[in-house]
């Protein structure tokens, strides 16, 4: 059975690929995955060669065969996206529903594959990782999510690893909840500030919504130790754990611009021993 | 005018950006877009709030009257429908309210669309600051209709900055659109310069005109900086790290309100925006 641990935050910036990192080159044994597919930055840290690309097809798109339409403008006015004008199918607004081709009276409208984005599986010097980079403007990130996960669970499956550990993506949408279905554990990175609490609560309902465990790392927590301190009640009275607070120091910045985890930047430094028992207690109360 | 801030990588500090940007030029509509995660409330402290519920069409099946043929399930892109042997179900939030089940259904009346609440925008006017915003509710996968609909706020005669959501995908170029300017905000940092050039990428797609900020200006490397002067693009504010800055912004407050020399250099910004924008540059 291979546990998921997701690594998520509703707002953005919080560290949560510092974090997720770092816990990967401590953990022994884990595939990570990156299911920030927007905006993927994991692989700045670990560097991973890529075994296998392949392209992502996400959904359809229209396309009108000009010799064959009539310019009846049926097509248009069924669009609820509002994707076509004068005859043309704007990329970006179609949703790939077919509206169009069924009502077009001349079957001058064909559905054709449109590629999302690209899956990789890659090798990196912490151990395997599944990732992807949704192609900009698209909208399928959730079902994009949904394949990275399916890929490293069969890595892990195929190489008697236990542990898949996902770095997320910001917010509360459709690519997070695609991540957080299913996993067994969420770890929430967030900051004492007041928009870290707002989106923390969001997300933390979110997961409730979804029955899955959650804890709490607060990061830069001397920025506002009151905020801090509302955050640790919060979570008391909610009865999620707080799993550590991180304080703020610029080496975090530093080990990032050096393309390295903190682990690895600065292995005795008091961030990483934090960190080390951090990943022992989330082995001790991840479900089984 | 319609401003845009936006980034790519999330926390840069678009909010910041944006509020600040707001207050300095006074009279302006700011209008919060990042609807999974909106934040501009919690820097601007609205009191009495104007909300309406926004909607979506969703399918509801008349079980008397569905013969269980299946065609609606197979012409769902979303997988939204799934006919079994004695219902037909309905997964409301996978749905994308493209109304193709009802133009298929054979019968008449088995399938008719139904409003469904997503979601929540609320407005309140804050001194000279006409503060819109939404709220995607808990456990919704689809936030565009709710970008919409806080985008129908925007008034042509007025001053509107909108506050965009992280990355690059739909939700983003949903509240990119018909924008006359965006300010790209980042940080120093090799996240910040990777989430930038892909943003820069999608920018000039859409044939927008745009700068950067350089938030937290210090705390990392050079790599943006180079990155703009040899993509030739205008660094038009850098915001150092200041941990005065981020006290303040953790509690919840806009820093031009207790560093009132910003107020200057927020409004010279807008000037530039409107310069940039005017001659076509």
């Amino acid at each position: 059975m291979v546990s998921e641990i997701a690594v998520i935050s509703g707002k953005g910036g919080t560290g949560k690929t510092t974090v997720c990192a770092a816990l990967g080159v401590i953990a022994d044994d884990v595939v990570m995955a990156d299911c920030d597919v927007d905006a993927p930055d994991l692989h700045i840290l670990l560097n991973p060669t890529v075994k296998s690309a392949t392209e992502f097809v996400g959904s359809k798109v229209a396309t009108i065969d000009e010799s064959i339409c009539t310019e009846c403008g049926l097509c248009a006015e069924s669009c609820r996206f509002g994707a076509i004008t004068d005859n043309k199918v704007d990329q970006i607004a179609c949703e790939g529903c077919g509206v169009c081709e069924h009502v077009c009276p001349e079957r001058a409208i064909k559905m054709i594959d449109r590629q999302s984005g690209n899956l990789y599986e890659s090798d990196t010097r912490i151990g395997h990782m599944a990732h992807a980079k949704l192609l900009p403007g698209e909208g399928n990130s959730g079902r994009l999510v949904t394949e990275v996960r399916k890929l490293a669970t069969k890595i892990a499956t195929d190489n008697g690893t236990s542990i898949v550990l996902i770095d997320g993506s910001p917010g509360i949408g459709c690519p997070v909840i695609a991540t957080v279905t299913g996993i067994k554990m969420g770890v929430i990175v967030t900051e004492p500030t007041m928009s870290g609490i707002h989106d923390m609560q969001r997300v933390l309902e979110l997961l409730g919504k979804f029955n899955v465990k959650s804890t709490v790392i607060i990061n830069k927590f001397d920025l506002n130790l009151e905020n801090t301190e509302a955050i640790e009640n919060y979570c008391r009275e909610n009865d999620v754990e707080v799993l550590g607070r991180i304080k703020f120091d610029p080496i975090m910045t530093k080990s990032m611009v050096a393309a390295q985890t903190l682990p690895e930047f600065a292995p005795d430094h008091e961030i990483t021993q934090l960190l080390q028992s951090i990943w022992t207690r989330i082995n001790e109360i991840l479900p089984t | 005018m319609i401003v845009t801030v936006a980034s790519g990588k999330g926390g840069t500090g678009k909010t910041t950006v944006a509020v600040n940007l707001a207050l300095s030029v006074g009279s302006t509509r700011l209008l919060d877009c990042d609807v999974e995660e909106p934040n501009a409330h919690t820097l601007l402290h609205p009191r009495e709030l104007q909300t309406a519920t926004v909607t979506v069409l969703t399918p509801r099946v008349n079980q008397e009257k569905c013969t269980l043929c299946g065609k609606c399930a197979e012409f769902c892109q979303f997988n939204a429908i799934f006919v079994g042997k004695t219902k037909t179900m309905i997964y409301e939030e996978m749905c994308h309210s493209c109304g193709g089940c009802k133009l298929v259904c054979p019968e008449e009346g088995a399938i008719t669309e139904v409003d469904r609440p997503i979601g929540k925008i609320h407005q309140s006017t804050i001194e000279d600051t006409h503060l819109v915003y939404g709220e995607l509710s808990i456990g919704e996968p689809i936030a565009t209709t709710l970008i919409q609909a806080v985008k129908n706020q925007i008034s042509p005669d007025s001053i509107n900055i909108l506050d965009a959501p992280p990355g690059t995908a739909c939700p983003v170029i949903e509240t990119m659109r018909e924008s006359d300017f965006l300010v790209l905000v980042t940080e120093p940092t090799p996240f910040g310069l990777h989430d930038l050039s892909m943003a820069v990428d999608v920018v000039k797609e859409l044939g927008i005109p745009f700068g950067v900020i350089i938030n937290r200006a210090g705390i990392g490397d050079e790599g943006v900086a180079k990155f703009c002067e040899k993509d030739n693009i205008p660094i038009l504010m850098e915001i150092p790290f200041n941990r005065t800055i981020a006290e303040l912004y953790s509690r919840g407050t806009p820093f031009v309100q207790e560093m009132p020399e910003w107020r200057q250099k927020f409004s010279d910004l807008y000037n530039h925006i409107v310069r940039l924008v005017e001659n076509g540059e």
